[in-house]
């Protein structure tokens, strides 16, 4: 094997796919932290997401409805967690820890129930690829980003739509606010309870929306913690991509790439793929650190309670 | 200003964690609600919540294996909540302990095979303290960050959690790994052995070592200038700070015995359990440790009791599932319930008021 | 001239204090009228209540000759009320443009923001009103007095006539406090009302037109800038009130304890909050720091007992230089330090009594045995003796300090300073928020630690007790020390003109 078999398009192409639920993760911890929500239950959103796309898919045969079901699980969980956080005044960390462990039982639970086997579910119908008309026979990036399912480029879509939406709109204007200072933002006039809300809602469906990815998009069923702890890494790519949408999008995929190349590498029998696989995690403690960057948060996600 | 070394807790830490001494009862009521919701759960997907739960009490203290079995789980259980315990006395969140804990596993083990014909009173006692200094190095990288840099402990240390759980995957893949299909070391030299104290169980006299480390934490907290200056620093900065107490030095303190405890924890596992490192040993002992302090209300005896439910939770829970067929998972989700109920402490006084009214 | 704000018999109580006694406060059109008051004195209360942002207990309000019920800010801005409160309600990463505009953006198609637009019809804005703001800037980057702009802006672009400006001096350099002034006049000329609420006498006669002075919670008087001198109104403020005075000193003043030369330091925000600060304390003697809260004493307190770092200039401790000395050792070289705010930085309000007496002293011996071990047996014993000594009301020495009454606490500091025998206490607002028993007796116990050969350094706001307790008063002002007086040899309304920036006769 040379290295031509490793480092080649395909790698890119990969990289990007396995970008993906990253990029949706880090949107979504992008839209709770800049309100002021630690969403630390991204990973669990997003397995109880790939679950409830699968489990839709199957009892309704349509794959599509079964996305729309992963993003409505992923708005449920959004809403516990708001609920606990912003109405109960609970704690934001061991909220989103009690999420995960939920999402680990839950799903692995009901796939018994459902499939007679908590390991994993039947196979489902998915959502396959298409092409892009033009783009696909470009040379080179036609290979890389032609072709892929339509996940890949709602991701990119959702990204340029959620820098919009952050910088260019009068709610993502408030929203920051909100985050940032919410006693100013309230002596405005902005509604600061009903924002987190629908922040932490938001957040959670994108992570729901990266789970289908997950299990819709790829591998067609659903297998026990088959998010692999990617909504961690979403939120190191949130906070290497310093919570704007495109720093997290290339950090997501920075990510995908290491996860890529490591696939592949591990094929050849080349690096062991443990050192590879602590990547995301040894950069974002670096980025903490100060490293590459100043990462200042852009809140100080303390409950705000009105005197 | 705050510097940035200040307690990171905002008011709702600061609730939080004074909370912890406010008795049992709510504690209690998490536990209770939690189950109430689990039969629930189990009612709406056809299965009998009396019979999952009868069968989880028979296994986890039915007979000597059953209780065996359950001290067994709860014991690492005890040392990753002491830790978490430890650190929040300082307003720190240390959701480190499951990367400590192997990370000092992992140490113990090296200085378990590495060493010959050591008496078994210098072999062990140097095994685990090779485990404290595993953990420790392991909760002082987040302590060194957050001290000089302000760095959040809550991202710092989770990160690390995996990174440790890689790299030692990826040591006793490689070069430590012993002859075989599994990923382990090879098995510690007898010298290095914590005895079996019940057989034909796994419970080892690592239960002894988590119980001096009870009263060690609560005397080092509760007894000596340390603990009063990491107390001090985590109910009231400012104050401290004027009474002349170093803020920096007490949060890296905090952090660094915090990863100890968990360390020896992982010694604990390596030289009584399973008497060698393998790979993910730990099936989450780490984020039990988070809701045992809780469920514990952040004291030292409460821990022991609340790892002594999980730790039920867990061989119960194995003996259930063999039983009745209900998946496993639902032990799973019960830890969740708990959890979740302890988090909000509004939403129990909100359901206590509820049901007053 | 029409009324614009009228106030008729306003009364607001809070536990155990009376904000505002049947005020009756009249602002015109049009012009610049002054509340002029020590802290204390009601002032922002009363405006809190015209902003909506409390309810009286009783009176009448009238805007613009109409009665109305202020229930809200959103009430009061509706009626053309707006406030610029001293702590800015600014989004520091947000642009000027960005803050002002915020929750009543310009938006093509109700979602985009109109990012042209709405630069535009600001810049008309600043332009129409003459206040001159970047409007590009992020807040974070601008001066406080640029700020305190954006926040005029602010108000003037949500439809204030009547700006209400809450010591809008207090964190202004001079400098900046001309081109408020200007700002405030241009206001003016557009047929703003403009109310300053301050305490700084000078700059008061400077701006004003007409002038209200409150003295604990009630009306003295109103009466034009231009018919009434310095000393006038430094009467009306202050007062004639019952002094508190202990026994005169019986021991002359001994060798210095503490120099203090050129000392300079900067606060939060980076600006200058001590310049060149000196004076002496001697043995057996209470330098009296008088001066409004704010001209710099924190920043000097926190600099003597080593929580902030002196940026120029030296402390001597009994000749020794302590300038970089940790805030352990000095405590163990004899700083004892009575705090401002004794709930954030006095007591760990969790910790039990006999915790918070041995905070500062827990690691030397006799309380601590072989190194770390604490000895719980001297603890409680001179827990006890304390608790004796002290009469400290509590039902044991386990009790919660969080429990215990407001004096008891300052009791329990106290205590726990001063029977370390220091050479040296800095007792920093030491009756704040007691009552008269516990303010009596705070002021002996501090008299008799002179006696016993303390030196001690008095920072208060309280003028009478400055004058009570005092062998010396220095007076502070913008981070200087303008004047050192022998109370002998002064009187209130001196010292009071100078702590308000008043010069002298």
């Amino acid at each position: 094997m040379e290295l031509i078999d490793v480092i080649n398009i395909g790698l890119f192409a990969a990289a990007l796919r396995m970008a993906t639920p990253i990029a949706f993760g880090s949107l979504g911890g992008i839209f709770s932290e800049r309100v002021g929500i630690i969403n630390i239950g991204l990973e669990g959103m997003m397995l109880t997401g790939a679950f409830g796309g699968v489990a839709i898919s199957y009892f309704t045969g349509s794959p599509w409805l079964g996305v729309l079901g992963a993003v409505l699980v992923g708005a449920l969980l959004g809403l516990i967690h708001a609920l606990l956080t912003v109405r109960f005044i609970g704690n934001q960390i061991v909220s989103g820890v009690s999420i995960n462990i939920f999402a680990m039982g839950f799903t692995a639970y009901m796939s018994q129930v459902f499939w007679g086997s908590r390991g994993a579910s039947e196979s489902v119908l998915g959502i396959g690829e298409v092409s892009i008309p033009l783009l696909k026979d470009a040379p080179v990036l036609g290979e890389v980003v032609g072709t892929h399912t339509p996940f890949v480029y709602l991701m990119l879509i959702l990204t340029m739509l959620s820098h919009i939406i952050l910088f260019n709109t009068t709610f993502g204007l408030r929203l920051r606010a909100v985050g940032e200072y919410p006693a100013a933002a309230d002596t405005a006039g902005i509604d600061v309870t009903r924002t987190k809300y629908l922040c932490v809602i938001l957040s959670g469906m994108l992570a729901g929306l990266g789970g289908a990815f997950l299990s819709l998009g790829h591998l067609n069923l659903f297998a026990w913690g088959m998010t692999g702890g990617r909504g961690f890494i979403a939120m190191a790519a949130m906070i290497f991509g310093k919570w704007m949408p495109f720093g997290a999008f290339w950090a997501s995929l920075l990510f995908g790439f290491s996860d890529a190349l490591q696939m592949r590498l591990q094929a050849l029998g080349l690096l062991p793929p443990q050192i590879i696989l602590t990547i995301p995690y040894v950069l974002t403690v670096a980025v903490l650190a100060g490293a590459v960057g100043r990462a200042i948060p852009p809140s100080d996600y303390k409950p705000y309670v009105k005197e | 200003m705050a510097n940035k070394t200040e307690g990171s807790s905002p008011k709702a830490v600061q609730l939080f964690l004074r909370k912890g001494s406010q008795g049992i009862l709510p504690g209690l009521i998490a536990v209770f609600v939690a189950f109430l919701v689990g039969a629930i759960l189990l009612l709406v997907t056809g299965y009998s919540p009396l019979d999952v739960y009868s069968a989880m009490i028979q296994g986890a203290f039915g007979d000597i294996f059953g209780i065996g079995q359950t001290l067994t789980q709860a014991t690492p259980i005890i040392f990753t909540g002491l830790s978490f315990l430890f650190a929040s006395k300082c307003g720190l969140f240390n959701v480190g302990a499951e990367g400590q804990l192997i990370v000092g596993g992992f140490t113990t083990a090296l200085v378990g095979i590495s060493f010959h014909g050591l008496p078994i009173f210098v072999h062990v006692p140097l095994a685990l303290l090779a485990g404290a200094v595993g953990g420790g190095l392991w909760g002082l990288i987040p302590a060194v960050l957050k001290a000089r840099l302000g760095a959040h402990e809550v991202i710092t240390t989770m990160m690390l959690s995996y990174v440790a759980s890689y790299m030692t995957s990826y040591m006793v893949n490689y070069p430590f790994k012993a002859p075989g299909w599994v990923a382990q070391t090879i098995m510690v030299e007898s010298s290095a052995q914590l005895p079996s104290i019940l057989h034909p169980t796994q419970l080892s006299a690592s239960a002894f070592v988590a119980l001096v480390l009870v009263f060690l934490t609560h005397f080092v907290l509760e007894k000596t200038t340390i603990g009063y200056e990491i107390r001090a620093v985590g109910l009231n900065p400012t104050a401290a700070e004027s009474g002349g107490i170093s803020i920096r030095k007490s949060m890296v303190l905090a952090l660094v015995i915090s990863g100890a405890i968990a360390g020896i924890g992982g010694a604990g596992e390596v030289l009584g359990v399973h008497r060698r490192f393998i790979d993910g040993f730990s099936p989450g002992y780490g984020w039990d440790g988070i809701a045992v302090a809780l469920v514990g209300r952040l004291n030292p005896v409460g821990v022991v009791f609340a790892a002594i439910l999980f730790g039920a939770l867990r061989s119960g829970g194995m003996v259930m599932t063999r039983v009745t067929g209900v998946p496993l998972d639902i032990v799973i989700m019960l830890q969740a319930f708990v959890i979740l109920f302890i988090a909000a402490p509004m939403l129990i006084r909100y359901l206590m008021r509820k049901r007053v009214a | 001239m029409p009324s614009a704000v009228e106030m008729k018999g306003i009364t607001k109580r809070f536990p155990g204090v009376l904000a505002n006694d049947r005020i009756d406060f009249a602002v015109e059109k049009g012009e610049i009228h002054s509340l002029l008051g020590e802290n204390g004195a009601g002032k922002t209360v009363l405006m809190s209540v015209l902003y909506g942002l409390y309810r009286p207990d009783e009176g009448k309000i009238y805007v613009n000759e109409e009665e109305v019920e202020i229930d809200s800010p959103a009430k009061a801005m509706k009626l053309g009320i707006g406030m610029v409160h001293q702590h800015f309600m600014l989004i520091p990463s947000f642009t000027v443009a960005e803050n002002i505009v915020l929750g009543k953006e310009s938006t093509k198609n109700r979602v985009l923001l109109d990012v042209d637009k709405m630069l535009d019809y600001t810049e008309r804005f600043c332009e129409r009103h003459k206040l001159e703001v970047d409007l590009k800037a992020p807040v974070h980057t601008l001066p406080v007095g640029v700020q305190q702009r954006v926040e005029i802006l602010k108000a003037l672009y949500r439809g204030a006539d009547i700006l209400i400006l809450d010591e809008p001096t207090s964190v202004l350099t001079p400098q900046e406090v001309e081109e408020l002034f200007r700002a405030i006049r241009a206001l003016k000329q557009q047929g703003k009302t403009v109310i300053f609420i301050s305490h700084k006498l000078k700059e008061v006669l400077k701006i004003s037109d007409r002038v209200t002075v409150l003295r604990r919670g009630r009306v003295v008087g109103t009466t034009r800038a231009e018919e009434v001198s310095p000393d006038e109104l430094a009467e009306m403020m202050v007062g004639r009130r019952v002094v508190l005075a202990p026994g005169k000193r019986t021991a002359e003043s001994g060798k210095v304890v503490l120099r203090v030369e050129h000392l300079g330091t900067l606060d939060d925000r980076r600006l200058p909050a001590l310049r060149g600060v000196t004076f002496e304390v001697h043995a057996s003697e209470i330098l009296g720091i008088a001066g409004v809260e704010g001209n710099g004493q924190t920043e000097l307190v926190e600099v003597l007992t080593g929580l902030r770092e002196a940026t120029e200039g030296k402390i001597f401790l009994d000749a020794t230089d302590i300038t970089k000395v940790s805030p352990r050792k000095r405590i163990e070289r004899g700083i004892s330090h009575v705090p401002e705010d004794r709930h954030k930085r006095g007591l760990i309000l969790d910790f039990s009594l006999m915790e918070n007496l041995i905070l500062g002293g827990h690691n030397s011996p006799p309380f601590v045995r072989g190194g770390v071990r604490l000895n719980f047996e001297e603890i409680s014993n001179y827990a006890e003796r304390l608790i004796d000594n002290y009469s400290i009301k509590t039902p044991s020495k386990d009790a919660l300090t969080r429990h215990l009454s407001g004096g008891t606490q300052q009791r329990v500091i106290l205590a726990r300073e001063f029977n370390r025998k220091p050479c040296l206490i800095v007792a920093s607002q030491p009756t704040r928020g007691l009552d008269v028993g516990a303010t009596e007796y705070v002021r002996n116990k501090l008299v008799e630690m002179r006696d016993q050969g303390c030196a001690v350094l008095l920072i208060s706001a309280d003028l009478d007790e400055i004058l009570a307790l005092s062998d010396r008063i220095a007076v502070m002002y913008e981070g200087m020390i303008i004047a050192v007086k022998d109370p002998r040899k002064t009187s209130e309304q001196e010292i009071g003109l100078l702590m308000t920036g008043g010069k002298s006769g």
